[in-house]
């Protein structure tokens, strides 16, 4: 499954050929405990949270795979004009939301 | 006895808090440096003798936790209104390394277009920021 991802809204140099509307892609993921405590510590001393950074690399990774998932169902190559979002839904749990439109090129 | 341990970790806080913001903002000065070259732009301009061999999706984050001082700072300039320089450099910091490490994925491309930030709250005082991108790789 190759699909071209990007943000523009165009596949630059290749035309489009087919539209096939918006497809979206989300995943909620919380830390577990030993991270939450240690963030709390960073949180006296300041610093980066790596463990919180880590967290939400993997679920932008898994919301943008759920995304081009669903693109290839629908049977595009490339999808544009992409978008993330994030949102906490709780203390401890965070929302990554990716979505864009799913198109076929040349 | 409450007070003086407050007053403790408000000194501890402010001395780990300022040396790990200065080593950062040295880190980042030193990447942003080694990457002047590269074109990074927040449009899709790309220019029209430009061929373009390929495109792809890049993106950085990062997650940053001010430390008590600050959150001290914070609270005591929300009572009576006006800029908190505090947080304005965390904000920075961590804007200005999600986006380094976007471009540090598209180390190889000839720019990055159509560069987007997106910013959230995750509990107190901790921010989190993720920058994504277009890099662009042109016909040699």
């Amino acid at each position: 499954m190759k699909i071209i991802l990007t943000t523009l809204e165009i596949v630059p140099n290749k035309a489009i050929i087919e539209h096939y509307g918006i497809v979206t892609g989300s995943t909620v993921r919380s830390k577990h405990v030993g991270r939450d405590l240690m963030a709390s510590f960073k949180n006296i001393f300041g610093g980066e949270l790596k463990g919180y950074t880590e967290l939400l690399d993997e679920s932008r990774r898994e919301a943008i795979k759920r995304m081009m998932q669903q693109a290839h169902g629908k049977g595009g190559n490339a999808v544009i004009n992409i978008r993330l979002a994030t949102s906490s839904v709780s203390a401890g749990a965070s929302e990554v939301f990716a979505y864009g439109t799913a198109v076929k090129v040349e | 006895m409450d007070l003086l341990f407050l007053i403790i970790l408000l000194i501890v806080a402010y001395i780990t808090g300022s040396i790990i913001e200065k080593r950062h903002f040295k880190s980042i000065m030193e990447r942003e440096a080694r990457l002047l070259e590269q074109p990074f732009v927040s449009d899709s301009f790309i220019g029209p003798d430009d061929k373009v061999e390929n495109v792809r999706l890049v993106m950085g984050s990062c997650v940053i936790a001010a430390d008590r001082f600050k959150v001290f700072l914070g609270g005591l300039r929300s009572i009576f209104g006006g800029t908190i320089t505090a947080y304005e450099s965390l904000t920075d910091r961590a804007r200005r390394e999600a986006i380094l490490r976007m471009r540090q994925k598209a180390s190889r491309a000839d720019m990055v277009v159509h560069t987007r930030i997106q910013f959230s709250e995750v509990g107190k005082a901790k921010v989190e920021v993720i920058a994504y991108g277009t890099a662009v790789y042109l016909e040699k």
